[in-house]
């Protein structure tokens, strides 16, 4: 039936496309690939973060110090007492030197709770200096690590008795940004990225809808809105980095607002992601059908009528996800931070609008550029939280859309 | 936080406003025994935003140019001496002042002078606070009171409402132009002064970049470490490895996810892509760096190639990793829009998919796939925090990709982070490379948007 | 109603189905859980064109899609019952459906020419078959095929612009002669005039007659008029069964089912 030659040329033309598919199934799975194993990354560098290693030793609380609320010194002579044998000074920086420096803040706080401990003796958890952690959570063996000889000695010693332990790690949860890795947290970062949340979100998504209400609903097709079309749909696919650069200039060296402020960076994220929301709100708009305008319309609704009562609320799941997705985007954006100064090395915790603030992804750029091995795992950490709170945010507009979406 | 209670007081009033227009819209209405023109519902937004709007105003004004009103009567204050400072000088002058009155201390020994500037810093600003909320509430009360006034059953208060509101949708869409018109002019303002100091031919032509030796010996001029070629050169580079990875896994992917993939396949597999374009570009960036780099340097030692640990690669790569995702679904969305017709009639002459695909549906659908990858290829020109945490600040001018490049958005974060001499040509060589950047993606991006509303238009 | 009442489909199948050049038997086709073709079997004749009728989604698109396995290409579609041409099973496993649709080539409803010049439009075929051995032999199949389709004199000094360019009536001209190049056996037309204009219609209508000479034609038409006057053979069905069949003359003047009488005397439709 089939000659010879036809038969060869198609057995040619199957194998070329079995080839043909097999390309495009190894380039999904390349896609795939590549996000496992960033994924694995982060989080098989980062898990480890959440504990912290501690070393527990007997404090003597003894009034003197306390009264003079030299608790570091309490730390000292307990880390003393239990190496009586280390006695030169040197020797003895090198002791404290197992203990990290913010250990002490744990002991006022047990004071101030109880001022009963007052002259007694307890067996108190105190935080281990990053160099101990890494050492404990087998990072770096104690050689490779930061350790001397006789501190790894110390510390080998500690660990027979039983008395370093893995607990978990609320100050990275709580505290701000720290030159030392094991009193570094994000809990400054996150209230900055909240802060500036909140004033995206409360401007963006007004203007945003206000824009596309009016571009959809009552702007005239002519050069001017067209121009203004135009405008969102590049404002759109500019460089995040120029939005930056047009913060520095606008807000910071025009109408001197400060520095680092949440609020600046919120305006700045703001005008970032309008153009996305715009878009997505007016592809809502445009989703509801025109019979519904014009059967309100018929009724005598007036055009403000028609979109409020009417257009805006079926739009609104579509505009919602859309608000979502755009401030999820922008939650994670650095660059245009990085210009208007949300980059600096900030230890309290932002209370306003106005104070000096970071956000997560800036704080995880500043640890990522940090030398110590503690902090690629709370880099890596702070990358699991911001990702999280990214899927958090993207989950909910997934279960918006899926329970509100309409067909029409 | 005196701020908040002040816009409470103002929100507070406009509710006052609405509750009282509606009250007098049914009286008056009552009294004339004639039935209003609009709902009472009209009435009361009435009052309400002509209560609310003008105190806005009042209040945003004094938000936007409070720091500049209250900055220039400090300096007018400021001894003639310190008044003439070169602008520089008065802007760290000003932020000891300011540092001074929060109660913060200052980098110099506190004189006279200075504390009697930070007194009056600290009074004007006092004084604006006091003024403003006056203010604004002056507005608010006497608003609400001239509309209260023109409540009558004959007046047309939902077309005046609805004209009023309408404005305002008007006044929010012009932000766009606003924002572009921001963004150009401030480039092109630093980029001007800049251009004073550093010739443009020097810039857009010249072969050596290095700001900071220019800093040093900024006796001897300048004009020769501000050639930026080094940085386009980069740019390209990165950009061109990105789109090496990018562009076949994205388009095929596309391909396959269109086409071959069963429906069940893809809406597991699609949803996951995304996920790609949903990390935060800082995550690649730490990805790039901690893991990429240094595998791409060992594996290049293995096969005896001096990768650098900052290479163009490792940025490159990545940035193609996180760039498959915009490729993909463009091409997904401009193949999925080419008619089924068309497959059809190939499949139906007895093409095998992968014939139909290359042969029929990938020509049909290249103006959008090429305006895909155009918009791809401006994300990967203006991605920063990649290349800053992965690729180095060295300019080299090279093509190799085991080398360390730097690209333009290094080169602006490196040049505006940190402590910053504020018009030195060094932070204005930002801006200028800012608006270089800036009309680079913009021609992109208008390109990229024609064809593809072309190839749209050929197939609706 | 009990449609299938027997009696009318004596016609529709030949005592020896090797006979036929296109032979379908008991052929059931499901969407998902529906079920859009029940148990039709018909045999169609060499070098006739057999026209398919009935009212909008009865069923006889899908079972022209059925003869060349267009319906393969849908996800969810499931055939049974056996398909033969030239006495052999179209719908065994070891048969290559990409070799059975250049055997049995496609024309479609709207005109669909590729946004290529039109002579790759008809030469696409024949290259993908690999049918000519020099580029003079390529040009040889195009002129045919274009002359075949009566189109060639409208295009033979445009022959390298777009297909698209065409009116059209010419693009499906173009359709069909882009058809005719792989030299197929079968040629199945889904309502291939619905959206040309009387004229276009007409010319199209001509050449189907004129193709009946060298290929078995299967036509699918919502109008009972074209298939009054270009079929030999006609088939009515009606919500996924063939009602009746029989010759274009008899089915039109003397329906037997009560069904087929109903639709040509225009009471439903």
């Amino acid at each position: 039936m089939i000659d010879e030659r036809t038969a060869r040329r198609l057995a040619r033309r199957h194998a070329a496309e079995r080839r043909f598919k097999l390309y495009g199934m190894a380039s999904v799975a390349v896609a795939l690939a590549f996000l496992v194993a960033l994924l694995v990354t982060i989080v098989g560098k980062g898990y480890t973060a959440f504990a912290q290693t501690g070393i527990a030793v007997e404090v003597s609380f003894d009034a003197g110090p306390v009264k003079e609320g030299d608790f570091a010194g309490l730390v000292k002579s307990a880390l003393a007492a239990r190496f009586p044998e280390v006695t030169a000074r040197n020797d003895k920086r090198e002791l404290f030197g197992l203990i990290s420096s913010g250990a002490d803040r744990v002991l006022r706080d047990m004071v101030q709770d109880d001022p009963g401990l007052i002259g007694q003796r307890r067996v108190v958890t105190l935080l281990a200096s990053d160099d101990v952690d890494m050492v404990f959570k087998g990072h770096v063996t104690a050689e490779s690590g930061r350790l001397t000889a006789r501190q790894a000695e110390w510390l080998a010693s500690l660990r027979q008795t039983g008395a370093v332990s893995l607990g978990f790690n609320t100050t990275f949860f709580t505290a701000g940004d720290s030159r030392e890795p094991e009193l570094a947290g994000v809990g400054g970062a996150v209230v900055g990225s909240l802060f500036a949340m909140v004033v995206t979100l409360c401007l963006a998504f007004p203007l945003g809808v206000s824009t596309a209400v009016y571009l959809e609903e009552f702007a005239p097709k002519n050069r001017w809105t067209e121009l203004i079309e135009v405008n969102i749909n590049n404002l759109a696919a500019v460089p995040s980095i120029v939005f930056g650069l047009l913060g520095l200039a606008l807000f910071l060296n025009f109408l001197n607002m400060p520095r680092s402020a949440p609020l600046v960076g919120g305006l700045v994220l703001t005008l970032m992601s309008l153009p996305v929301i715009i878009i997505a709100s007016r592809a809502a708009l445009k989703a509801v059908p025109p019979s519904i305008r014009e059967a309100a319309r018929g009724l005598g609704a007036s055009r403000l009528q028609v979109v409020t009562h009417h257009v805006l609320p079926l739009a609104m799941p579509g505009i919602l996800t859309g608000t979502i997705i755009a401030t999820a985007h922008a939650i994670g954006e650095t660059a245009p931070l990085l210009m208007i100064g949300m980059v600096a090395f900030i230890v309290d915790i932002p209370a306003g609008f106005l104070d000096p603030a970071t956000v997560l992804p800036v704080q995880v750029y500043l640890w990522a550029d940090s030398p110590e091995r503690a902090f690629v795992e709370r880099t890596s950490a702070a990358i699991m939280i911001l990702l999280a709170f990214l899927a958090v945010m993207n989950l909910l507009a997934i279960v918006l859309r899926k329970k509100f979406e309409r067909r029409w | 936080m005196q701020l908040i209670a002040l816009v409470a007081t103002l929100l507070l009033l406009s509710a006052v406003g609405f509750h009282l227009g509606r009250r007098r819209a049914a009286a008056r209405s009552a009294a004339a025994d004639r039935r209003p023109h609009s709902l009472p519902v009209y009435y009361g937004s009435y009052v309400a935003l002509w209560s609310g709007l003008p105190a806005l105003v009042v209040l945003l004004g004094w938000l936007a140019f409070e720091p500049l009103v209250v900055r220039s009567l400090v300096v007018d204050s400021l001894p003639l001496v310190a008044r003439e400072l070169p602008p520089e000088r008065l802007g760290l002058l000003m932020n000891d002042v300011r540092n001074l009155a929060a109660g913060v201390v200052t980098s110099r020994d506190v004189d006279p002078e200075m504390a009697a500037a930070a007194e009056t810093y600290l009074r004007l600003k006092r004084l604006g606070a006091v003024a403003v909320a006056v203010l604004s509430l002056a507005a608010a009360i006497g608003g609400l009171g001239l509309a209260l006034r023109r409540v009558r059953p004959d007046l047309r208060a939902r077309n005046a409402v609805e004209r009023l509101v309408e404005r305002l949708l008007i006044g929010a869409s012009t932000i766009a132009i606003f924002t572009t018109v921001g963004i150009v002019l401030s480039l092109l303002f630093e980029s001007i002064r800049f251009f004073n100091a550093v010739p443009i031919h020097h810039f857009l032509f010249g072969l050596e970049w290095s700001p900071q030796t220019a800093i040093r010996s900024d006796q001897v001029g300048s004009s020769g470490a501000f050639g930026a070629v080094p940085l386009f050169a980069g740019t390209f580079l990165i950009s061109l490895i990105a789109m090496a990875v990018a562009m076949p896994v994205g388009l095929l992917s596309a391909i396959y996810m269109a086409e071959y993939a069963p429906r069940r396949m893809r809406a597991i597999i699609k949803p996951l892509l995304e996920v790609l374009a949903g990390i935060p570009t800082v995550v690649y960036g730490f990805f790039a760096a901690l893991t990429v780099a240094p595998f791409l340097r060992d594996a290049g030692t293995m096969l005896g190639l001096g990768v650098s640990s900052e290479s163009a690669l490792a940025a490159g790569v990545v940035m193609g990793i996180m760039i498959i995702p915009y490729v993909s679904s463009i091409a997904d969305d401009v193949i999925t829009a080419v008619p089924r017709s068309l497959r059809e009639a190939s499949l139906g002459l007895g093409a095998t998919r992968s014939e139909t695909i290359r042969q029929v549906v990938v020509p049909a659908a290249l103006p959008g796939i090429v305006g895909g990858l155009l918009l791809a290829v401006s994300r990967a020109i203006g991605e920063t925090m990649i290349v800053v945490m992965a690729a180095g600040m060295a300019a080299n001018l090279t093509a190799n990709p085991f080398e360390t490049v730097t690209t333009v958005t290094v080169q602006i974060v490196t040049l505006l982070v940190g402590d910053q001499e504020f018009d030195s040509p060094k932070t204005l060589a930002a801006f200028a490379l800012g608006l270089v950047l800036f009309l680079v993606t913009l021609a992109l991006n208008v390109a990229a948007l024609q064809v593809v509303k072309r190839f749209r238009e050929q197939y609706d | 109603m009990n449609v299938a009442s027997k009696p009318a489909l004596d016609q529709a199948t030949l005592d020896d189905r090797r006979l036929a050049k296109v032979s379908a038997r008991d052929v059931d086709v499901f969407y998902g859980a529906k079920q859009a073709l029940k148990s039709v079997s018909i045999d169609i004749r060499p070098n006739e064109v057999t026209a398919l009728i009935g009212p909008s989604g009865c069923g006889k698109s899908t079972f022209l899609r059925c003869l060349n396995r267009m319906n393969d290409l849908i996800e969810s579609c499931r055939v049974a019952g056996s398909i033969w041409l030239d006495g052999e099973d179209i719908y065994t496993s070891g048969l290559d459906p990409v070799q059975l649709r250049a055997r049995v080539g496609m024309v479609f409803q709207k005109p669909n020419p590729f946004p290529k010049t039109i002579y790759d439009n008809v030469a696409y075929g024949p290259r993908i078959h690999g049918l000519a051995r020099s580029r003079a032999e390529l040009d040889e199949i195009v002129m045919t095929s274009l002359e075949k389709a009566g189109l060639i004199d409208e295009v033979k000094d445009r022959l390298q612009e777009q297909g698209t360019g065409l009116s059209g009536g010419q693009q499906q001209r173009l359709c069909i002669a882009r058809a005719i190049a792989v030299s197929p056996e079968v040629i199945l037309m889904d309502e291939p005039c619905s959206a040309l204009d009387p004229i276009a219609t007409a010319k199209v209508e001509e050449l189907i007659d004129e193709l009946r000479q060298r290929f078995t034609i299967v036509i699918v038409t919502h109008s009972m008029q074209q298939a009054a006057r270009v079929s030999q053979r006609t088939g009515f069905f009606h919500l996924g069964e063939l009602v009746e069949c029989g010759e274009t003359e008899q089915i039109f003047t003397n329906p037997r089912h009560k069904l087929t009488q109903g639709y040509i005397t225009g009471r439903f439709g």
